[in-house]
């Protein structure tokens, strides 16, 4: 009982349905007006970007956690913390590099996609793309320069959908004039 | 005790908002200059503190005191920074730190599409919850005399 009065009094939750109904709203109208896939892979990367710049300000107040000392601590937490907190599920963490510096997020059910099939003629586009860009926008606020691309998608036939990061390099602080 | 003025640094060195409450004596030079002069101290002292370090640290430089103040500091690991003055009896400001973080600015700037990130915090509403917020600490209470 105190979990429903806790959900219907946290301003933060919505109805999943009409999260995942309004995200596919939205790609749909993408599509409509650019008529390419790949432009409009573009642009949920790019809002994607935009909401992870500040969606890790919240997270980082809500989580409280330090700074991850290496690259796996990092996967973990994306994945346990991350994605829980944002779309409730806990991707599996796979497909290592021997480096240590790529891996990749496996994702059974994906909640943008509930509903969702691909018509005929789209197979470059990445439906769940905005992901990648929220990855991408929140990894740099905490100084890690990363690459994030699909490797594949269940609505394209896969057994998993598969998001794949590459650590690219530490972005370092900004010194102040005249200093080195 | 008492808190006498605050900052907030954006990753950038940027003064993002400044604010002040029983501050009675001024540095002299202008809020530019001492913006800036803040966030160099600020730079060099914890390059410092994690160059001088004898052992791994966590946490890093905290704050700092003389006979008539203490400077608290706070970063958060998106490289936001807080900084807070207060007199010498008002203790760690650590968690009142992350809770104007977490409860104001994540609320009312992070969460307000209007407010770019990387400009002067030009809301109001934020400018007030801030005041309200420090206004009611225990630490505020008395005045310095």
């Amino acid at each position: 009982m105190s979990r429903q009065t806790a959900r219907a009094g946290d301003p933060r939750k919505v109805n999943g349905e009409l999260f995942t109904l309004t995200y596919g709203a939205l790609v749909a109208q993408l599509l409509r007006d650019y008529e390419d896939d790949e432009e409009v892979n573009k642009q949920l990367e790019k809002m994607g970007y935009n909401i992870g710049v500040r969606l890790i300000e919240d997270f980082l107040a809500r989580s409280n956690t330090s700074r991850c000392n290496d690259f796996r601590e990092t996967s973990d937490i994306i994945s346990r913390l991350g994605f829980k907190m944002y779309l409730g599920i806990t991707p599996v963490i796979s497909n290592w590099s021997p480096a240590g510096d790529e891996f990749s997020l496996l994702i059974e059910n994906n909640p943008l996609s509930d509903f969702v099939e691909l018509p005929e003629g789209h197979t470059a586009l990445n439906y769940s793309n905005i992901l990648c860009g929220v990855l991408k926008g929140a990894l740099e606020m905490v100084q890690m320069d990363v690459d994030v691309w699909f490797v594949q998608d269940q609505l394209k036939g896969d057994n998993i959908t598969e998001i794949r990061l590459k650590f690219i390099k530490r972005l370092d602080d900004a010194v102040p004039a005249g200093e080195d | 005790m008492t808190i006498f003025d605050f900052y907030i640094f954006d990753r950038n060195g940027t003064c993002l908002c400044y604010a002040e409450w029983n501050r009675k004596k001024q540095s002299g030079i202008s809020k530019d200059e001492e913006y800036k002069l803040m966030y160099g101290m600020l730079f060099s002292i914890k390059s410092f503190v994690n160059r001088i370090s004898p052992t791994d640290i966590k946490d890093g430089f905290l704050n700092f005191k003389t006979s008539k103040y203490m400077l608290h500091f706070y970063e958060t690991p998106s490289g936001l920074k807080l900084i807070m003055n207060t007199d010498l009896g008002a203790g760690s400001m650590r968690d009142v730190l992350h809770q104007i973080y977490s409860t104001i600015y994540v609320e009312y700037v992070v969460k307000n599409p209007l407010c770019e990130l990387d400009k002067p915090i030009l809301s109001e509403l934020f400018k007030s919850k801030l005041d309200e917020f420090i206004r009611s600490l225990p630490v505020f209470a008395s005045k310095v005399s």
